[in-house]
């Protein structure tokens, strides 16, 4: 079947089989190997991505369901040379380890703090929930995020500042 | 948005945000961000499953559904036809290669496809090669195995019993399931005490049966492998997911006779080890056999299933302690006798001299008059391994057992288990320590660490809040029972003395080799293996502290047989002890030839000079010195240099370490447990680690949250489990579970640091401690709480129903699905 995505911006028009997942699709059609695979039964979110601006788990939705959608991976969230907040917030407070969770809880928490500026530790925890890390134990990407929340509110104010 | 109700969730005690590595990068040690976060946050790590090869194809397993069974034909003509399909591997291939067996790292044989029988459910029985990794599983529908069930050995208590199945006949001269019978400590001298103690009027001896489960490391990353045999070279490099590089193409030339200098294995970003990628599994050779006949690259990754049910797993030993007591509390000796599940192939991962690993230090951080323990291995139809799970070979069942039993004795005597253990904790002048088994403990302050791991909790505070809950839980109000749990771990890591030490003959010493460039940039190789430790980040800090320079201008290169120097790898938090050791040694090294290079510059004798503030220095004399960057293009330059020095800023090092290092750590955990429903919730958790000099204290608290978060795990909900039939019920995130945010508190740690004294930077290894310290501190917690319903032990994991069918006085049989 052919389909069309918009992978960070940009249409991406493949000839796929209808079974394929759309983590596969991102990972082995289009190169894009920041998204990862890591259960096979939506537990661990090492494949989370944004489907039109919501955190879905790649590995349990088909590329042919994407089809006309916009999809939004880790390779797309810095703006150029300049990270995301979330990003530097992970690098700040040691959010990450091995890494291999880390896209996909960069894509959760970007968009709860698109619908949350402000989040509680326990409302991140939340969030957070449905994926794995076996490495940090959680408490530094709960930091992580407290962080950027924090300097985005910071930079916010200066910028409204006289 | 959804409201949080924040009171149910831990976590939310600490809002703080800790921010540890905003400050500029430091000279040396000292926290500071690390080097590899710059790719792993843009989604630009690179993963074995990332790398593709021009021509590259994918092979599948296909595995036994059944625990023990005859294998009596497999037909895969239909498979071959698969228009997709490349080539079909099974065990009579192999067998013609001489390949259908591997030795393990126990010097036993693992079959890596079948050929006589299947030995436990999920083996290898054969592999399809194909265009694409969907039609290789296509294929493997397509072959017709057909098998004559045998009974499997299941129980591993019963697995020496006469007239059990034999799981190994493939071995000669094997009539049963006995692997092996091994001990440590001095019998009779223990058996002495034990039988004063039982006579004594005021004296005990406390038994508890404990069992520590069955467990996968489960890394996110599965294991995988791409095998490229260049036809015209012959030259196989092998990017697969390994802890241990350097052993790993030693094992392959060795395995299937391939010249050494003609492997290179290439470990690139690793998602996760935890033990897990120490072992060689069945798919990797299978790639390697794969590209060989298909002349093209093969790549095979495992699906999660794959993972929990066919690679290694780790403990599952059935233990029973005694404790030699006096009534007031002076803890005489201890006794243990194991049994140890193995699965089918004796695959664990330990030195060789070693086959129930370090669990010798059962004698734990307390001063025994004697102590023994022995160690039965056995056979049974279940995945083979026992490989240290962040368990430094053995030592989690180790403190588990003895932390424990600690707890069961406190119990049995009615004292406060601090108090217990305050009492019998080793004194800072009995260091060096010669335990009553043997190993010789190199540092620690215990009581003192042990005191502010109790002032940091509170503890006599939340003492009383816990009486004050037992009181209204007795009055009949609904209230959730409180527990508070210890535990005191010393840990022995840094494996270790070659003359002692090896895996398969290989001695564990690693080496480090580092070039400091005419501009006076380096480059550090180490055979170290990061799996999310942050190497490259904390052994450029070691190099930049011995040489003066920044970390920033250190590049440490790791993972790459073609580039670092031999070494074991990464496992059993040997990095920092023996890698990190080898490390400073080459880079004082560097420093001392630097020397020669700066008193020539400076036209002096190099004894004249001496190291000060990260430059060579003439003494008194702050205006004359140079900087490394300055002797480094001196070095290169045509600079004259007295006779014997060939110039250049460059050393090798080997490091054999003379002894483990002996980290140590006092833990608290308090927990709240639901008597209804047995619903666990810790509430917090303070860790206070010794682990001496913190090269970067933000990556050493990061490896202990990581380490409790396991604990949580391992404690609560992680157990593979089989039902009489060697179903395992473990074979997936659905059923295996992994903690998560919810189930962790907020972590509040506490240090001392007592430095080793034989580390050449004090150092002592944390990739484990918590893994260690952290499940008999939640488990202890969990009974302390259930007191007031009687219980005196109940086995990990303490899932809800196995917290409340304890609390009825019938705790579960947690290895069995079996009531």
């Amino acid at each position: 079947m052919e389909i069309t995505v918009r992978v960070n911006g940009v249409p991406q028009t493949r000839d796929v089989e209808p079974r394929l997942l759309l983590t596969h699709f991102l990972r082995d059609e289009l190169r894009l190997t920041g998204t990862h695979w890591g259960c096979d039964t939506t537990n661990c979110g090492a494949c989370v991505v944004r489907l039109d601006g919501v955190p879905v788990k790649s590995c349990t939705v088909l590329a042919v369901m994407a089809d006309g959608a916009s999809v939004d991976t880790v390779e797309g969230l810095a703006h150029g040379a300049e990270l995301d907040p979330v990003q530097e917030g992970f690098v700040t407070c040691h959010g990450l380890q091995c890494g291999f969770c880390t896209p996909g809880m960069l894509m959760t928490t970007r968009a709860l703090l698109d619908r949350d500026p402000d989040p509680s530790p326990a409302t991140i925890r939340e969030a957070i929930s449905g994926q794995i890390c076996r490495c940090t134990g959680y408490e530094n990407i709960v930091r992580s995020v407290r962080w950027a929340a924090e300097r985005t509110q910071a930079e916010q104010q200066s910028e409204v500042a006289p | 948005m959804t409201s949080i109700d924040d009171s149910r969730i831990p976590g939310v005690q600490d809002p703080a945000v800790q921010i540890h590595a905003e400050a500029e990068t430091p000279r040396g040690y000292g926290s500071m961000k690390r080097k590899e976060d710059a790719r792993f946050v843009r989604g630009r790590g690179r993963y074995v499953d990332d790398v593709v090869l021009p021509g590259m194809l994918h092979g599948a397993v296909l595995r036994s559904p059944l625990a023990h069974a005859r294998i009596t034909a497999v037909d895969t003509s239909a498979a071959e036809a698969h228009p997709k399909v490349h080539a079909v591997i099974t065990g009579e291939t192999l067998a013609g290669l001489g390949l259908a067996w591997m030795p393990t790292l126990s010097n036993d044989t693992q079959a890596v496809l079948a050929t006589d029988k299947v030995r436990f459910q999920g083996q290898e029985v054969a592999f399809v090669v194909a265009d694409d990794k969907y039609a290789a599983r296509d294929a493997l529908d397509l072959i017709d195995v057909q098998y004559e069930p045998l009974d499997p050995v299941i129980d591993a208590r019963r697995a020496l019993e006469a007239g059990t199945p034999v799981v190994r006949d493939d071995k000669d001269g094997q009539a049963d399931n006995h692997i092996f019978d091994w001990e440590s400590g001095d019998s009779a001298a223990t058996d002495r005490v034990f039988a004063e103690a039982e006579a004594a009027p005021d004296q005990r001896v406390v038994t508890a049966d404990i069992l520590y489960p069955r467990v996968h490391p489960a890394p996110l990353e599965t294991c995988g492998a791409i095998a490229d045999m260049d036809p015209v070279t012959g030259k196989l490099t092998l990017w697969t997911t390994t802890q241990a590089p350097h052993a790993h193409r030693t094992l392959y030339a060795l395995v299937a006779g391939l010249p050494e200098h003609k492997i290179r294995v290439v470990s690139p970003d690793i998602g996760g080890g935890f033990g897990n990628k120490v072992g060689i599994y069945p798919g990797y050779v299978c790639a390697i056999v794969a590209s060989i006949v298909t002349g093209k690259p093969v790549k095979w990754m495992e699906d999660r299933s794959e993972n929990l049910m066919s690679t290694s797993f780790a403990r599952d030993y059935h233990m029973r302690g005694e404790v030699a007591v006096t009534d007031e509390g002076t803890i005489r000796a201890v006794r243990v006798d194991v049994l140890a599940d193995h699965g089918a192939f004796n695959a664990t991962a330990q030195p060789t001299k070693f086959p129930a690993g370090f669990f010798g230090v059962f004698t734990g951080s307390y001063d025994l008059e004697a102590a023994h323990c022995a160690v039965t291995g056995v056979y049974t139809n279940k995945a083979s391994g026992g490989v240290a799970y962040a368990c430094s070979f053995r030592i989690t069942e180790a403190v588990y057992l003895v932390e424990r039993m600690v707890d069961v004795v406190a119990h049995d005597l009615g004292m406060d288990p601090a108090e217990l253990r305050m009492r019998n904790l080793l004194r800072p002048d009995q260091f060096p320590y010669r335990s009553a088994t043997g190993w010789e403990y190199d540092s620690g302050d215990y009581p003192h660490t042990l005191q502010v791991a109790l002032e940091k909790a509170g503890y006599e505070a939340l003492r009383a809040e816990q009486a004050d809950r037992r009181r209204r839980h007795e009055a009949g109000e609904r209230v959730r029972l409180m527990g508070i749990g210890l535990s005191f771990f010393t840990e022995a890591v840094g494996a270790g003395p070659r003359r002692s030490m090896d895996i398969l003959g290989l001695g564990m010493a690693d080496g480090a080799d580092l070039r400091v460039h005419p501009t006076g940039k380096a480059v550090l190789g180490i055979s170290a293996q990061s799996q999310g430790q942050g190497h490259e980040t904390t052994f450029a800090q070691i190099v930049a502290q011995e040489l003066g320079i920044s970390p920033d201008d250190v590049e440490v290169v790791h993972g790459d047989t073609d580039l670092t120097p031999f070494g074991l790898g990464t496992y059993g938090s040997r990095s920092t002890p023996v890698s990190g050791a080898a490390t400073a040694v080459v880079a004082r090294k560097v420093r001392e030839r630097a020397r020669i290079v700066a008193a020539t510059m400076l036209e002096v004798a190099p004894e004249d000079l001496e190291w000060h503030d990260g430059r060579w220095q003439v003494a008194g004399d702050p205006e004359a010195s140079r900087s490394m960057a300055e002797i480094a293009m001196a070095a290169h330059s045509n600079l004259e240099l007295p006779e014997g020095v060939e110039g250049h800023l460059d050393a090798t090092c080997v490091y054999n370490p003379p002894n483990l290092t002996y980290p140590c750590g006092a833990y608290v955990c308090v927990v709240d447990v639901d008597p209804g429903t047995g619903a666990v919730d810790v509430r917090r958790f303070v860790a206070v680690d010794d682990c001496g000099v913190r090269i970067n204290p933000m990556i050493v608290e990061g490896q202990i949250h990581g380490g409790l978060a396991d604990g949580v795990g391992m404690a609560l909900m992680q157990g593979i489990a089989f039902d009489l039939d060697g179903n395992c019920l473990g074979g997936s995130m659905m059923d295996y579970l992994l903690p998560t945010s919810l189930e962790c508190p907020s972590w509040e740690l506490g240090e001392t640091v007592t430095p080793s004294p034989h580390h050449p930077i004090g150092a002592k290894g944390i990739g484990e401690s918590a893994t260690v310290g952290s499940p008999p501190a939640i488990v202890n917690a969990v009974i302390d709480a259930l007191a007031p319903y009687g219980v005196r032990h109940a086995d990990m994991p303490l899932t809800p129903a196995a917290v409340w069918c304890a609390a009825q006085g019938r705790p579960l049989r947690t290895d069995l699905a079996i009531t």
